[in-house]
């Protein structure tokens, strides 16, 4: 335990406490060398981004949250090439949360790398001019005679070299110049190679620091027990044995839970598990079958808010050659996140100090600092390593728990959730119905499209209703229910669009059947449509859409597949990047098993190839795991899977192969932590069409009606 | 609450703790070795995996009363150095993402290729079933394990 805490001291200490000088690099000023670290002798800060060490290494401190998306690795390397230094002489700092030094530290959205990428050029490219001209004035040569490689700033001409380490100090003294020229693409050395994750040592060897695993002197354990039920609240607890066992410190109650707080987590859930809890109804207790039928009736008898409208989708229908209609529907839910939640906390009088497993620092910040009533400035954050979020992370009812139990408790505490609590505690991806119609004309056109989202506190289920075809379609109506419910929802891993997006996928192929039309060729007139006569707004770029399907088509020889190979495709534009699929699936012993996923992908430069191939393969893997297996139901509002013994999740045994390609278009980054993952359900379920003529219109698609598919994988 | 003498990576730690307390949460909450994780508490994902007696074993739902006597080995004490094979080949390939299952799945893979040191795609799934990674990283462990079995 001892081992653990100092190492972690004298990280928030070099990273908290001793970088003092930090500035703002959209507002370059002049500032003075200063010492960054106290375990970094003789380091030079540059910016909040990087300082030089005397020994020529740079630091580079990496702001958002490292979940998984591998930010930790990409962020740093985007500096370093612009600093033109070799990558072995980097080291990556995890920095805190810090609203003055950075912008947007979240992990979410797939917006890291888009919204900082020129950002951290920036900063990488001043460092370097600033090296650069400090050399310059050292050797009385003119700037433009000097360049750098590696970490060194050369003057070829009089073959003189000096280490960024040799020259940092001098250069921090320099005013830092404005709109440094960024290098050309054909230059860059770093970005879009592979490069291992920086913290890959640490975690093979169990050294990589999880929130859970964050520990503090004189830290509390605690866990709480929670409404077992979403509409219950509490009426009494019986603490009186629980307090007894050995281990424990106090039992207290506080909004609507009661707390358990002890040493050690296995005295703590012991004492948890003989805690006597009344609870009493408090909001309606919602089942599965009640969704169900709430589903039905608000798609026929809701009021819907409309999402979008083009022409005269009414006129059009009664007018149709041909009118094809079909439904379909997701369960909730939960992240699973390897690492369940948990938060540190120590509140301190006003102050209030927050470690752990966070996808948004800033607003859980916030949010703790409300609850308390104290200053935000009084509130500090410490980001871990996390074990997944899946979005689950940016909901603060985690930390602010902690910050209110350690402000009841006046101590320094980690609340811990069970697999269980975790699995039944709320904030799930919401249950979702949609209606779609298609109108056809006499020559098989589409000329009417209609959707209608329910949702179970979906938010806006049809994610503004501007998904293609809409903008090559002349008439359209999109419009949603919201069904408001006592069960949490939140964002998830590609919210909406993560089961939208098989919906819509799966009813255009359906749609191209009953035109008799190859599925690829339909979407590229679609496409053409909307280039050449837009209707309304279009949302995306026409040619990025083209290309990937092209790609894909191409690729996996769409069309003239083997006898026997069943090809299903789809293709999405979320989080501003472009993704097509095709799924090979072969029958054997008469069920269909999935043999292969092709898919393209157009995220404009890659940063990182290792990471961001990790990241599609990683998507598709999840999202055919939800597609076919994922589904948490509920009875009298109490979920009914809370554990991976009764929640099923895809294994090492059930992966396809997969290959990928990406555009190379050298258009600057878009998202790709979640992109992948919408297409998956729609291009997996067309393939099984084709191989076996049955239509899915569910997830998961291995339940009881669909036993057949039990072999898929 | 008894006292026991643990061999763990070839060394001995003394404890005091209840009989019922799982192997997992003595490694962690009272030897301080946090790389063995907690993720289900119920033997059904297989981030606590540490070998006992070179068997790989879920020590999640393992008392600590039943492996006082045997030899431990935890993802800290699985190399000296964090040489061991698939470590090395666990970077070299670049699996994690979060990275929360990999000492898990590395032990795992290490039980499978101390019994099996050429392991077919076949022995490698049935070995990591139990092992589950929410991220998604199937492939590059698969791969991983590939790589190692070769040196």
């Amino acid at each position: 335990m001892q081992h653990s805490r100092r190492d972690f001291l004298k990280y928030t200490s070099a990273v908290g406490g001793g970088f003092l000088l930090g500035f703002n690099i959209l507002s370059p000023k002049r500032l003075d060398a200063a010492v960054v670290s106290a375990d970094t002798e003789g380091a030079v800060s540059f910016n909040a981004y990087l300082s030089i060490n005397a020994d020529g290494t740079a630091t580079i401190f990496s702001p958002n949250p490292e979940v998984g998306q591998g930010i930790k690795t990409s962020f740093p390397m985007i500096v370093a090439e612009e600093l033109d230094i070799d990558w072995r002489l980097v080291k990556v700092e995890q920095a805190p949360l810090d609203g003055k030094r950075f912008e947007r530290q979240v992990a979410g959205g797939s917006g890291s790398t888009p919204h900082s990428w020129k950002r951290l050029r920036q900063a990488g490219a001043t460092a370097r001019q600033m090296l650069m001209e400090a050399a310059a004035k050292r050797w009385d040569v003119p700037l433009s005679t000097c360049t750098t490689e590696n970490g060194k700033v050369w003057h070829k001409a009089s073959n003189r070299s000096l280490t960024y380490g040799e020259l940092a100090a001098d250069a921090a003294k320099l005013t830092a110049p404005k709109d440094v020229p960024l290098k050309d693409r054909k230059d860059f050395k770093l970005i879009g190679t592979s490069v291992k994750g920086v913290d890959n040592p640490l975690i093979t060897t169990g050294k990589a620091i999880f929130g859970l695993d964050f520990k503090k002197e004189g830290m509390l354990i605690a866990m709480v027990q929670r409404p077992p039920a979403f509409g219950l609240k509490l009426k009494s607890f019986d603490a009186s044995e629980a307090k007894k066992m050995s281990g424990i410190v106090d039992v207290v109650s506080f909004s609507n839970k009661v707390a358990i707080v002890g040493k050690s987590t296995w005295e703590v859930k012991k004492a948890r598990d003989i805690v006597k809890i009344e609870w009493e109804k408090a909001e309606t207790l919602e089942s599965t079958a009640d969704h169900d039928r709430i589903f039905k009736d608000l798609m026929v008898n809701g009021k819907p808010e409309v999402r979008r409208k083009e022409g005269d989708t009414e006129g059009v229908f009664k007018t149709a050659a041909k009118v094809i209609e079909a439904e379909f529907q997701c369960p909730f839910l939960p992240h699973n996140a390897m690492e369940p939640m948990n938060f540190f906390a120590h509140v301190d009088g006003d102050k209030c100090e927050l470690v752990g497993s966070t996808q948004n620092p800033q607003s859980h910040r916030d949010q703790v600092a409300k609850a308390l009533k104290i200053p935000v400035e009084n509130v500090t954050v410490q980001m871990t390593r996390m074990g997944g979020g899946f979005g689950r992370r940016l909901n603060g009812d985690f930390v602010v728990e902690a910050a209110e139990l350690s402000a009841l408790i006046k101590a320094p505490v980690k609340v811990i959730w069970t697999r269980e609590d975790d699995m039944s505690g709320g904030i799930y991806r919401p249950a979702c119905r949609y209606r779609f119609r298609a109108a056809l004309d006499k020559d098989n056109k589409m000329v009417g499209f209609e959707m209608r989202g329910v949702g179970i506190n979906a938010g806006d289920p049809t994610r503004g209703g501007n998904s293609f075809p809409v903008g090559a379609i002349d008439h359209v109506l999109i419009d949603s229910v919201n069904h408001k419910s006592p069960i949490t929802t939140g964002p998830w891993r590609a919210p909406i669009t993560n089961f939208l997006a098989f919906a819509e996928q799966s009813f255009l192929d359906e749609v191209a059947e009953k035109a008799g039309k190859d599925p690829v060729q339909m979407r590229l007139e679609w496409l053409d449509k909307a280039q050449k006569s837009p209707v309304g707004a279009v949302k995306y770029d026409i040619d990025r859409f083209r290309k990937v399907i092209q790609l894909v088509a191409e690729k996996a020889n769409w069309g003239k597949s083997p006898k026997g190979v069943h090809q299903g495709f789809s293709v999405y534009f979320s989080h501003n990047s472009y993704i097509a699929q095709i799924a090979e699936i072969v029958l054997e012993k008469k069920k269909p098993v999935l043999k292969k996923v092709y898919c393209s992908v157009d995220c404009g430069i890659l940063v990182n190839k290792s990471g961001a191939l990790n990241q599609v393969v990683g998507s598709i893997v999840d999202g055919l795991g939800h597609a076919m297996y994922g589904k948490l139901s509920f009875k009298e509002g109490a979920a009914e899977q809370n554990n991976f013994n009764t929640f099923r999740m895809i294994r090492i045994s059930e992966i396809p192969e997969v290959e990928v390609h990406f555009v190379d278009n050298g258009i600057d980054p878009t998202g790709l932590g979640e992109p992948a993952l919408p297409p998956l359900g729609g291009t997996v379920a067309n393939a099984i069409y084709k191989a076996t003529g049955k239509r899915l219109r569910q997830q998961p698609f291995v339940n009881e009606e669909t036993e057949l598919l039990e072999k898929l994988l | 609450m008894a006292s026991y003498n643990l061999k763990i990576n070839g060394k001995e730690y003394k404890t005091t703790v209840d009989d019922d307390t799982p192997l997992l949460w003595v490694l962690r909450d009272h030897l301080g070795m946090t790389g063995t994780k907690y993720g289900c508490g119920v033997a059904s994902c297989g981030a606590c995996t540490v070998h006992v007696d070179g068997q790989a074993m879920r020590s999640c739902v393992l008392p600590i009363s039943t492996v006082a006597n045997a030899k431990i080995t935890t993802i800290e004490g699985l190399s000296e150095k964090g040489d061991h094979p698939l470590q090395l080949a666990w970077d070299e390939v670049d699996v994690p993402q979060c990275g929360y299952c990999q000492a898990g799945q590395i032990m795992s893979a290490a039980a499978l290729l101390k019994k099996n040191p050429k392991p077919s795609d076949a022995d490698i799934e049935t070995a990591l079933s139990g092992n589950l990674c929410r991220c998604g990283t199937y492939h590059r462990i698969k791969e991983a394990v590939k790589l190692a079995s070769k040196k």
